[in-house]
């Protein structure tokens, strides 16, 4: 086990530093330094003076991977990669295109992403699941058949359309709730009750219809016929037998997204004006900030590696049959 | 037993009777057409007939565990003299595990993965008793010793994963004990074990039985099986009991035809005298064979040792003759099959086919050899692909290793194929899953059989089939091998198989030929002990 966790984060290394180069290239490589001055600057009426003094002021007048004018190890730090791309390996996120301090931003910026992506998560997967349990236990139904229409009407839906009906009613018409903004402290709840709701109910659709799919397939199974036999009811097999199997695929789905909660949600956070991770990338996005871009890709694929281990982890915890070597 | 019985059915007090059920699946198919039976107390009654007969239809609708799209009739199931048609649904909780308990063919699917095996057990105290919890954990212990299964303190904790398929069945029969049924009803309880497992489970129902004084109603479709353990048989066919009487009876002077075909059909031990050998060329040669798979372990997998698949194998096939391969499940013989084949790498020795050493070849010339050996595999369902059509699949071979044939002469030569195999020759437009096993075995050999090969390697070619289809198929394998001068190598578990169609038999234990010599001596001079074992654990017809 503990081998096995070790050998997973050596291969996280080589997996981080591809993550690395590839947005490296995409950002200073196709897109050159220069491009970013004068999209910065804006486009018409710049001058060669103004991009060179831009670049000295960002740090991008060194060259690209290798500096044959500096001096011996010089050579290596004194490019755009090293000052740039390397320093993400020690979560050194820099400074950003205007000047503000990217750690600190993240770490400011993550708890309203987290405030508005934990409760969306976790009330998501009660009501998901309560409403998948009672599908499969009146399967073959006419309710179940309701349903199930009822779950392609939802997914059909655009959640934008959740978003914008909910603004317009919930908040506009009916005055309950703010239609957008953020407070700190326990105020921000009452900014949180719509976009959460909002979250939850658009995933219904999707969410039920999977959950109803993991469930029939373990009704199906052989064990749940020999529960029936031992004299359990129906719903007893349903939640001392079927549930407990049917969890495995469930929680481990959940396990992998935990770390990316931090991330917020780029729709929602911006709809709602939410303070959050995912509003902070799309405005870094429309300003062409590429230095906070390029972190939080960064820390996206950081987080997704942990997210996949955790998972490895919880298996061991909820299946005893599998070992990790 | 049989002085115990008379009495019982002198008092004519059924314990369980079955009047004019009938069972139909969406409406239409009627699986099970108005069958009628008694169960009397203490009594081994059993229910006999090929896959899809109705027989677990049939036990599963007394409990009304039928999915569903089952829909139940029956003028009257009595359980003593409770009738089980007119009890509402949680009322029949009381009854499943309780009165009637049940065990099913798979233990491993059967048992749920995630739950402890003594949690398993408990579950059916609970439901069905008030005890504290103290005693329930007795009970549990005291089970499971009854059931034999070693060190019960600690094997409690186990999960089902971590025991053998037998064990596994045990834990399946504790937990239908658990509730002290007056009924056990046995679905196929052995046909997912070994053969010297299926004894000791045999025995141990028998046993209980003897024990507890509960009647057992057991389902199979192996007759021999049936004759060493019931006292009254009913035959099953296509959802109608045809046949019903004393086990002797049935066995020594069937009535129906239907039971006297089935009956044939079984391969017999005895068939190995009439086998007269010839000497022709050795085809295949083995020589010290091996197949080690690799164990990996530790930061950065070091090969830190070797499961010893197959371990030191020499053997020859001559000309036109068939050598069986015995041997339990894990011993090996389907690595070896496969190896010879180079389907598998970690083979090592020499492999010499008509004088050319096949382990040196690689690539292309390794490519043409293989048109010389083929394979059939045990199971049709997934060994062909179901998106290809049956000619396709039959001429792939022909494409792949005769690239002069063209389209025409590859279509008749499939043509050929099927006639030879006694398929319709519009098979070859038709897919697979149109085919029952037994003819989709029959594509597989058709398939082994189109590039001309000198050895066919059968691999449990009969084993997922049922007994009368397993007997045609057997015959077809003999009338190629006369026409062609075909070799086998016949690999499977089931020795009364190996006395119809070989005429040698290698007995492989743990990667080793323990014993080899003709059908003939093996079969009734058995000299290994695992042999005598394997041998000893063959259910026979109990006939007079």
């Amino acid at each position: 086990m503990i081998n096995y966790i070790i050998r997973r984060f050596l291969y996280a290394f080589p997996l981080l530093m591809g993550v690395n180069v590839l947005t490296f290239v995409l950002f200073f490589v196709v897109n050159s330094p220069n491009d970013m001055a004068r999209m910065q600057l804006g486009q018409k009426h710049v001058t060669e003076q103004a991009v060179t003094n831009w670049k000295q002021q960002h740090g991008y007048d060194v060259p690209l991977l290798w500096n044959s004018d500096a001096q011996r190890q010089e050579k290596i730090t004194r490019t755009i990669f090293y000052q740039k791309s390397v320093g993400l390996f020690l979560f050194r996120f820099g400074v950003s295109d205007s000047g503000r301090n990217i750690g600190a931003d993240i770490q400011e910026r993550m708890w309203p992403s987290l405030a508005l992506a934990l409760p969306t998560l976790c009330i998501g997967l009660v009501v998901n699941i309560s409403f998948a349990l009672m599908m499969v236990l009146f399967r073959g139904s006419y309710l179940e058949q309701a349903g199930i229409v009822l779950c392609v009407i939802l997914m059909s839906i655009s959640s934008l359309f959740y978003i914008i009906g909910g603004q317009f009613f919930i908040a506009k018409l009916l005055r309950l709730v703010p239609i957008s903004g953020y407070e700190d402290g326990v105020g921000a709840i009452r900014f949180l009750l719509l976009p959460v709701l909002i979250g939850v109910f658009s995933g219904i659709g999707s969410g039920v219809r999977w959950y109803r799919t993991l469930f029939l397939e373990e009704v199906e199974k052989d064990y749940v016929r020999t529960a029936r036999a031992k004299g359990l009811t129906e719903t007893q097999a349903l939640f001392r037998h079927v549930l407990r199997n049917a969890m495995i695929p469930v929680l481990t789905g959940v396990v992998v997204i935990l770390p990316l909660l931090f991330m917020g949600s780029l729709i929602m956070e911006s709809f709602f004006s939410i303070p959050g991770l995912g509003s902070y990338t799309i405005d870094a996005i429309n300003s062409q900030d590429f230095a906070i871009v390029r972190a939080m890709v960064f820390l996206g694929s950081v987080l997704y590696v942990i997210g996949l281990l955790l998972t490895d982890i919880s298996y061991t915890l909820v299946d005893p049959r599998v070992r990790l070597s | 037993m049989s002085i115990f019985l008379c009495q019982i059915q002198a008092m004519n007090i059924p314990l369980l009777s079955v009047e004019n059920l009938s069972v139909t699946f969406n409406h239409q198919q009627t699986v099970v057409d108005d069958i009628s039976f008694v169960i009397y107390p203490g009594e081994t009654f059993a229910l006999v007939g090929e896959s899809g007969s109705g027989k677990s239809i049939t036990a599963l609708s007394v409990l009304r565990l039928l999915p569903n799209n089952a829909k139940i009739k029956a003028h009257a199931i009595s359980l003593q003299d409770d009738n089980l048609i007119k009890r509402a649904e949680f009322e029949l909780c009381k009854i499943r595990g309780r009165r009637i308990g049940l065990i099913f063919q798979d233990p491993m699917s059967s048992l749920n993965p995630v739950m402890t095996i003594g949690s398993q057990i408990e579950e059916v105290l609970n439901i069905h008793f008030s005890l504290p919890k103290k005693t329930v954990k007795q009970r549990v212990l005291q089970l499971l010793q009854q059931v034999e299964i070693p060190e019960p303190e600690q094997r409690i904790k186990d999960y089902p994963h971590q025991l053998s398929g037998g064990q596994r069945q045990r834990v399946m029969i504790a937990i239908a004990l658990a509730g002290q049924p007056d009924l056990l009803i046995a679905d196929e309880p052995t046909t997912s074990l070994d053969v010297t497992i299926q004894a000791q489970i045999l025995a141990l129902l028998k046993i209980i039985q003897q024990q507890t004084g509960m009647a057992l109603w057991l389902i199979s479709h192996d007759l021999a099986l049936v004759s060493t353990m019931a006292d009254r048989v009913a035959v099953m066919q296509q959802g109608k009991i045809v046949e019903t009487g004393l086990t002797k009876t049935i066995f020594n002077q069937p009535q129906h035809p239907y039971t006297c075909k089935l009956l044939k059909a079984l391969p017999s031990m005895q068939s190995c005298l009439k086998h007269i050998p010839k000497e022709k060329p050795p085809l295949l040669q083995v020589n010290d064979f091996y197949c080690y798979y690799p164990i990996r372990k530790g930061l950065f997998k070091r090969v830190v040792d070797h499961v010893r698949a197959v371990d030191g194998v020499s053997f020859n096939i001559q000309q036109g003759k068939t050598l069986a391969l015995v041997g339990e499940s894990g011993c090996g013989k389907t690595t070896l099959g496969k190896s010879l084949l180079n389907l598998i790498p970690d083979g090592s020795g020499e492999v010499i086919l008509n004088g050319i050493n096949l382990n040196k070849l690689t690539g292309e010339t390794l490519r043409q050899q293989r048109a010389n050996i083929q394979i059939v595999f045990q199971d049709p369902f997934s060994s062909m692909n179901p998106r290809m059509l049956v000619g396709d699949i039959i001429a792939e071979g022909l494409r792949a290793l005769h690239p002069k044939i063209n389209a025409t002469e590859r279509k008749v030569s499939v043509a050929q194929l099927l006639q030879q195999v006694d398929l319709p020759i519009d098979s070859a437009l038709r897919y697979p899953h149109e085919f029952s096993g037994g003819q989709r075995q029959r594509i597989c050999i058709a398939r082994a059989l189109a590039v001309n090969p000198k050895l066919i390697i059968c691999d449990e070619p009969t084993s997922a089939l049922d007994v009368s289809v397993q007997a045609q198929i057997i015959q077809l394998l003999k009338t190629l091998q006369q026409e062609k001068g075909l070799s086998y190598l016949f690999i499977t578990h089931d020795l009364g198989v190996v006395a119809e169609i070989a005429d040698e038999v290698a007995v492989m234990y743990q990667g080793k030929i323990v014993e080899h010599g003709t059908v003939k001596q093996v079969l009734t001079q058995p000299e290994h002990a695992y042999t005598k074992k394997l041998l000893a654990a063959v259910p026979v017809l109990a006939i007079d």
